[in-house]
């Protein structure tokens, strides 16, 4: 019931998900066991939707279908193949066809855009002859690419567990010319690449853009002044203004998951301290101190615990404290230097960029050090953000040399690595959490 | 079985060759911004007495860093010793001290890096009795390179503190 909750937020114009009626609801075993090392993806046939545009049914269909083969947990088996090309939502599936072509998992949707566009999606399991979900959903007639994510996190929940992530947005730095003179500009994009959307002109560079819980609200770091400035963007209004006025250079900025604060780095003289700052101003409350740099800095879901990089043992490793400041224990101790720490949503890990061995490394860790795991590996990769389920890390990385930085992913099983298209050179992705 | 005498020459010569040919294409960025090729010039090592030209091309007008680090080498402090007479003779003149990382380290991490390399450049000229006052600084991270290439040869030369004469 979680998923109707949340998705019976009307903002946007969303309309709220409601659960079809009819059908045999028995409890279904199918489900994917995603950890382990003999994971297989679930092999699932999702034919087109049915629709009376059929060419929007299969559009929508393709969204699904891609959503679920990139998340590398599904492997939607080719529609031209299966028993059954077009979706049937209201009817019950013969299941010794689908048995007989080997398919445990199956999807059946309807798609029309009418004054809204409307979706119904089931889920069967053809070894039960169960359903396993059976929902339907309504999003504004602007949104048509949406109500496939929307449809992709329904399957995504039942099958796999958890929360899905791909009702989201990525913001990033879109890059392009010349490396030794390089604009940098912030993009705003559907975690998938479509809908690109450039939110600054570039005459000034823009760089670590970060979402704001809420979706809307958006701190970066601003060269528009000479030195580096935190700024809030809001993007409804594209209203812009500079968090805060102290030390010679603002940056590194990130939210508290309430959005109702800021922490940032403050450099002055050499020496870079972090700070907290409601977005609506006030006195900026300094949180470290001394002549070392402390930077990176990334909340704890419960907004009670602050993780940040610090060289201040030497070399740049991972340090935590309270919210408030002070006290900060060293919870990185492998070989190199560890840098851009991300606490998970989900409160459980702390994702970060390792160097060593003349490699950068993208590696995760729980919150007091332990477990460590890396989960790609290349000549520079840097800067990861957690999908809204916790279990998927975006990040970027560059070949070096004249090329330029391009979105990776790669889950927290260190599988599925994946390139996001983008049309320019991409760098500082930010992933949202879901769209309410 | 010991190599003959000529190839083992000619591979060197080819080594020293491509030597050469690294060396030059790394460095030609900041052969372009001293505009050495510019016609009316003096000359290589020239510039009019209290020119920028000749801050550039006989004072100096950048130093280099070790990797991760903002200590000021024997050779840097040379720079900024005569950078330092130089201002102290040209009074009129104003400073940026830009601070500049290579691409061997975070996007973050390098403009704190930048901004304390900076800062480590404006208080050596202040200790040499430049005025503080004339003197600004700015971080640019590693977002600024001048040398573009896999390896050590560029990023020893984007590791750097420029003294931009204005």
């Amino acid at each position: 019931m979680t998923l109707l909750t949340r998705r019976s937020a009307l903002k946007l114009g969303l309309a709220g998900g409601a659960l079809l009626a009819t059908a045999p609801m028995a409890m279904a075993q199918l489900r994917i066991v995603v950890e382990g090392a003999n994971f297989q993806p679930l092999p699932i046939a999702i034919p087109d939707f049915a629709s009376s545009d059929p060419t929007f049914g299969r559009e929508i269909a393709d969204i699904v279908r891609n959503n679920l083969r990139r998340s590398g947990l599904f492997l939607p088996l080719d529609p031209a193949s299966l028993p059954v090309q077009v979706g049937d939502v209201n009817g019950t599936p013969d299941f010794n066809v689908w048995r007989t072509a080997n398919v445990d998992a199956l999807v059946m949707g309807s798609v029309e855009r009418g004054g809204q566009i409307s979706s119904s999606v089931r889920v069967w399991d053809t070894q039960q002859a169960a359903q396993v979900v059976g929902k339907s959903y309504n999003t504004d007639p602007n949104s048509a690419r949406r109500i496939g994510h929307i449809v992709s996190d329904a399957i995504y929940e039942q099958l796999a567990g958890g929360t899905g992530y791909f009702d989201t947005r990525v913001i990033y730095t879109a890059e392009s010319g010349p490396k030794a003179n390089r604009t940098r500009r912030l993009a705003i994009m559907d975690q998938d690449g479509a809908n690109v959307q450039y939110l600054t002109d570039g005459s000034t560079m823009a760089l670590t853009p970060r979402f704001a819980p809420n979706g809307d609200l958006v701190t970066y770091m601003n060269f528009a002044d000479g030195n580096p400035q935190v700024y809030l963007l809001q993007l409804s209004s594209g209203q812009q203004q500079r968090l805060a006025n102290v030390g010679a250079m603002t940056f590194a900025p990130r939210f508290s998951p309430d959005g109702g604060t800021v922490v940032f780095s403050v450099e002055q003289g050499g020496a870079t301290n972090i700070y907290a700052v409601g977005t609506g101003g006030g006195q900026p409350m300094q949180l470290t101190s001394g002549a070392a740099i402390d930077t990176g800095p990334s909340y704890s879901p419960d907004g009670g615990r602050i993780v940040f990089e610090s060289d201040r043992g030497g070399s740049p490793q991972i340090y935590m404290m309270g919210a408030g400041g002070g006290n900060a224990q060293r919870i990185s101790f492998g070989q190199g230097s560890y840098s851009t720490p991300v606490w998970s949503p989900k409160g459980d890990l702390i994702a970060f960029t390792r160097q060593s061995g003349g490699q950068f490394h993208i590696g995760i860790m729980a919150p007091d050090g332990s477990g460590e795991r890396l989960l790609y590996s290349s000549y520079h990769a840097e800067g990861p953000t957690w999908a809204p389920n916790g279990r998927v890390i975006m990040f970027f990385q560059d070949p070096g040399g004249n090329d330029g930085p391009r979105l990776m992913s790669v889950d927290i099983w260190g599988r599925n690595p994946q390139t996001i298209a983008t049309e320019s050179y991409a760098s500082d992705p930010s992933w949202s959490g879901l769209r309410g | 079985m010991a190599i003959p005498a000529p190839i083992s020459t000619a591979l060197r010569a080819a080594a020293m060759l491509f030597f050469v040919v690294v060396v030059a294409a790394c460095s030609r960025s900041s052969n372009d911004a001293v505009g050495l090729t510019g016609a009316g010039n003096l000359g290589p090592g020239g510039g009019a007495p209290g020119s920028q030209q000749e801050f550039i091309v006989t004072v100096g007008d950048r130093v280099f860093f070790t990797t991760d680090s903002s200590s000021l080498t024997s050779e840097a402090m040379a720079t900024l010793d005569k950078q330092a007479a130089w201002l102290n003779q040209y009074q009129n003149y104003r400073v940026l001290i830009e601070g500049h990382a290579d691409e061997r380290g975070t996007r973050e991490y390098n403009i704190a890096l930048g901004a304390r390399r900076a800062s480590v450049v404006v208080n050596y000229l202040v200790s040499k009795g430049v005025n503080g006052q004339r003197i600004t600084s700015q971080s640019f991270g590693k977002e600024r390179p001048v040398a573009i290439c896999n390896d050590i040869s560029c990023w020893s030369q984007n590791r750097r503190a420029v003294t931009v004469v204005q």
